[in-house]
């Protein structure tokens, strides 16, 4: 009677909810170290931030227009190339080339309709900035096939120490076929040479059908990249559907499971998929359940914040705070809201002063600042 | 001659109505349902409920009573204070780069979901209307 007693409790609770939380549990500070300054206002979707120095800034706003803000000041850069505002879509990430102080090159990533058929698909640009304008723009990469789907795009951009640059793809909204095929876009990180030809030693080069400028596959929706201060790696985290957000270090040539395997279910509630891991494909270094719609990611490196050093920082888009992830021995064993209930957090990066800069949906760039 | 310019009349008006025929509501509503599932439910949910604090419902919302308000944000987008349900949210909408059928359609499924009712059929050209 007891046993028949716990089996209805059991199921009632397994029907009832989500799967289990996966810990650590999001902790509030003890003690309130920093407070924030806004260094750019009246941003709507402030999705990339690149810096030239600390008092000169990139940022893309999602509705198409690229900003340069020099001390506060906005002006509104000329030159991109057509921007298709559709679902997720919209312009994306930007950076500036590791060689920027003498090429004054820049990255960036947006939704573009160009090419056949309705719709678009996320594309790679790079571009000399002169002033406020944009010159030489030149499309060193864009995914099809087109679709009118609002989903997935991704998108972010890295670079590591060996001249290759780094940016991500979402699924496009059909998981079913484009995240585990290699001939297509989509649910992908993709590596490039600077210049955008094909690294000779990608893994996917070998056959001409594939697409040669994929890294790793088998994505969902990758919208933060950085590259860890002492490995050199690229961590990647990406959206999962329900549940299954995923931090993901990412290697050549590897299969990240999307949607064979996940830790997440449909938004609907229905499941996705029976199983979490399969031989060949990765397991996350880190996955949050219940979800945070994880956007930006940024490692701190400097010692402005002292006891921060060397922790990973990540938006939540759905919680409207910043995440510090505090790693140890290769897991994560605490997670910590800070700016919490600021807004939806887009994006973070590290500037080159050391601080902390947050972009901050209908707010701006925040810039954190320790309590001395 | 008289029957003749009726039967015309009757033919004018017959053709002029099918070139304007509204998109029958189940259709707009299955379009709808495509739209919200591809737009909508990462942020609103599966049955409209929303975040508390994040999102607001769609479910039983009473922003909707004032449809034009409504197709106002999914047109041209929303940021700033709103007040649901009693509710304030703070937060951004961006426009999702719908046309204004595909906003119809959504509207229109929106309206009968999750036990919203409404007697006002959304169409194109209503859509079309409503100005910045």
């Amino acid at each position: 009677m007891r046993y028949s007693f716990l089996i209805v409790f059991v199921t009632f609770t397994m029907i009832c909810c989500d799967a289990q939380e996966n810990g650590p549990k999001i902790q509030m500070p003890s003690t309130l170290d920093y407070t924030y300054e806004v260094v750019a206002e009246s941003l709507t979707i402030p999705w990339g931030l690149a810096f030239i120095d600390q008092n000169d800034l990139l940022v893309t706003e999602k509705s198409g227009i690229m900003y340069r803000i020099t001390q506060g000041e906005k002006t509104a850069i000329s030159g991109l190339p057509p921007v298709y505002v559709r679902g997720q879509g919209g312009l994306l990430d930007v950076a500036l080339s590791p060689d920027y102080d003498t090429t004054g090159q820049i990255y960036f990533t947006t939704s573009s309709p160009i090419g056949e058929g309705k719709g678009g698909h996320t594309a790679l640009y790079s571009a000399k900035l002169e002033g406020n304008t944009l010159t030489d723009t030149l499309r060193l990469y864009k995914g099809d096939y087109n679709t009118k789907k609002g989903q997935h795009w991704g998108s972010r951009i890295e670079f590591d120490q060996a001249g290759h640059i780094y940016f991500s793809i979402g699924d496009r909204g059909n998981r079913e076929v484009n995240p585990q095929d290699i001939t297509r876009d989509g649910g992908k990180i993709y590596r490039l040479n600077l210049d955008g030809s094909i690294p000779q030693d990608n893994p996917f080069v070998d056959d001409e059908n594939n697409r040669q400028a994929i890294f790793s596959y088998g994505h969902r929706n990758p919208q933060g990249m950085a590259v860890h201060p002492e490995t050199g790696a690229i961590w990647v985290h990406e959206h999962g559907p329900r549940g299954g957000d995923e931090i993901n270090i990412i290697e050549s040539g590897k299969n990240y499971g999307w949607p064979v395997i996940t830790y997440g279910i449909n938004y609907s509630g229905t499941s996705i998929t029976d199983i979490t891991e399969k031989e060949g494909m990765e397991q996350p270094f880190y996955y949050w359940l219940p979800s945070i719609a994880p956007s930006g990611m940024a490692f701190s490196t400097s010692g402005v914040y002292p006891k921060w050093k060397g922790d990973l920082f990540v938006g939540s888009l759905k919680f409207n705070y910043l995440e510090r992830l505090v790693i140890k021995n290769n897991r994560v064993v605490k997670r910590e809201k800070i700016l919490d209930s600021i807004g939806r957090v887009r994006n973070v990066e590290e500037g080159p002063d050391g601080y902390l800069y947050a972009g901050v949906e209908g707010k701006g760039i925040v810039k954190i600042i320790p309590k001395s | 001659m008289k029957g003749l310019f009726f039967v015309l009349v009757l033919t004018i008006t017959t053709l002029t109505s099918h070139l304007y025929q509204q998109k029958p509501l189940k259709e707009s509503l299955s379009d709808g349902k495509e739209i919200y599932t591809d737009f909508c439910v990462q942020c609103h949910l599966n049955n409209g409920e929303g975040v508390p604090n994040a999102f607001p419902p769609l479910a039983k919302s009473d922003y909707l009573d004032n449809i034009d308000k409504s197709i106002h944000a999914l047109k041209y987008g929303l940021s700033g204070p709103i007040t649901v349900n009693g509710k304030t949210y703070n937060a951004v909408m961006a426009t999702q780069g719908l046309d204004n059928e595909e906003i119809a359609d959504v509207m229109n499924y929106i309206l009968r979901s999750w036990g919203n009712t409404t007697d006002t059929i959304v169409t194109e050209e209503y859509v079309n209307a409503i100005a910045q």
